[in-house]
């Protein structure tokens, strides 16, 4: 097996794993970025829509143009790419084994690791929910903003968090029907900005209710949907069936935590950023010195959010290997960390930013 | 054809070179280097496997490689991801019943 050594490897491509090897670079360290796919970006490139916040953090610019300007920038800081390149393990918390183009094994042993692999979507079992038909939103953004091409004309949402409303509204930029958004709490999750443009565009919203069945033969052809009471239980009676040819699953998403996990680094439970999670400091350091985490992976957040977090351990990262002062570092930091705290205050970011806090304390406790 | 011609956002469809490949026996039009899973549906495609023991169908689900609902047999070898895979010029694609056989 090829044997290579690199100072930084960073592992995956998405909005975190981009701007870790992004910041890495420009602090002066030799990065390697990897990415499974065939192409950079992770699922950057599907959010057409524009971001929200304040304009420090690009609000109002569209995810695929943030996109498009950190590949000049990764391009320019002359960032090494692997792409179609799967990180199957890490050994000795510094050698990364990789499989490139499902033909040859190569093992990289790096200085230091990020570890940015994302999240996968969440899921929910009901009778029929393997019939073809049925899949992640996110999938459904994916077929329509990546391939062009759509999976359905009739599409049933359920979730009416961010995502459930942001595909929703790009449903119907791609030419399908919303026929309806499923949402089992008694409130709506997402932002009102996002909601009130599927709510303008004539979407009827259900709360407290669910998707009881999928019927049709062989794809799907109708579901069924069904009251829930105060204690999220179904109420006898009060199933309707709506005609759709799709039913889109928006509930939630859950860090990809397989590669942290198999390298050793310590898992923290924080439900409300999705379960377990490698635990991190400010720094955005795993229990492990040479791994960092960034994205998703360390609590499922906003591609705004991991494109800071990426920043933060790639500048960690960098600066732990004496490629800039420690004034340089120290200023940075600053700057990154106010941005993130932007991120994560007002009534929506105050919940995620104590269950992030939470973490960095056990940190602290523990190690 | 379910291929999404005109976008507000992302503009008209850019033209692409097609390739044909060959699904169950008859030939399809693949734009090249789309996903094998975007070819199968822009054809109206949806079911790729049948399961083990019931034979139920299935399609995609997450669409990014990771849940492996839409593998399918693709030039005589089972198991292939088809939403993380390349279509290619006069690639064999077959519904793949149960967990497939290499051929």
């Amino acid at each position: 097996m090829k044997r290579l050594k690199r100072d930084i490897v960073v592992i995956g491509s998405g909005p975190a794993g981009l701007c870790a090897a992004i910041e890495a670079a420009r602090s002066g360290a030799a990065v390697l970025l990897v990415d499974e796919n065939a192409k950079i970006g992770g699922q950057l490139f599907k959010q057409i829509h524009k971001f929200f916040g304040s304009a420090d953090h690009r609000a109002g610019v569209r995810g695929i143009d943030i996109g498009e300007q950190l590949l000049r920038q990764a391009e320019e800081l002359a960032v090494e790419v692997w792409l179609n390149c799967e990180a199957c393990g890490i050994f000795d918390e510094k050698t990364v084994w990789m499989v490139r183009d499902k033909e040859h094994s190569v093992a990289v042993e790096a200085q230091r690791i990020i570890i940015a692999t994302g999240a996968v979507e969440n899921s929910i079992n009901f009778p029929g929910w393997t019939l073809p038909g049925v899949m992640g939103a996110g999938a459904a953004q994916t077929m329509i903003n990546i391939h062009r091409v759509l999976p359905g004309h009739r599409v049933l949402m359920v979730g009416s968090g961010n995502v459930g409303v942001i595909v929703s509204y790009q449903l119907l930029q791609a030419g399908a029907t919303v026929a309806a958004i499923v949402e089992a709490a008694p409130n709506l999750g997402g932002y009102g900005v996002h909601t009130a443009k599927v709510r303008r565009a004539g979407v009827p919203f259900y709360t407290s209710h669910t998707v009881k069945e999928a019927r049709g033969n062989g794809h799907v052809e109708r579901a069924v949907l069904v009251k829930l009471d105060s204690q999220w239980n179904q109420v006898p009676g009060s199933e309707f069936e709506v005609e759709v040819d799709t039913i889109c699953i928006a509930t939630g998403l859950t860090p990809a935590v397989e590669l942290a996990f198999g390298s050793g680094c310590r898992p923290f439970n924080s439900p409300p950023l999705g379960g377990l999670v490698p635990v991190h400091d400010r720094m955005m350091k795993s229990s492990i010195d040479s791994i960092y985490i960034a994205g998703d992976v360390s609590g499922v957040e906003e591609a705004s959010t991991a494109m800071e977090e990426g920043r933060i351990a790639g500048l960690s990262a960098a600066h732990s290997l004496g490629t800039i002062t420690d004034q340089m570092f120290a200023e940075r930091l600053e700057q990154l960390q106010h941005n993130v705290d932007a991120l994560r205050s007002g009534m929506f970011g105050q919940k995620r930013r104590e269950a992030k806090d939470a973490i960095v304390r056990s940190y602290g406790v523990e190690r | 054809m379910n291929r999404i011609t005109d976008h507000p956002i992302l503009g008209p469809l850019e033209e692409a070179e097609m390739v044909d490949i060959i699904v169950d026996g008859q030939v399809m039009q693949a734009r090249k280097g789309e996903m094998i899973a975007a070819a199968l549906m822009a054809n109206g495609k949806n079911t790729f496997r049948k399961t083990v023991k019931r034979e139920e169908p299935r399609g995609i689900y997450c669409g990014i490689g990771r849940c492996t609902d839409c593998v399918m047999t693709v030039n005589g070898i089972p198991n292939v991801r088809t939403c993380v895979t390349e279509v290619e010029e006069g690639m064999v694609i077959q519904t793949q019943i149960g967990s497939g056989e290499w051929q």
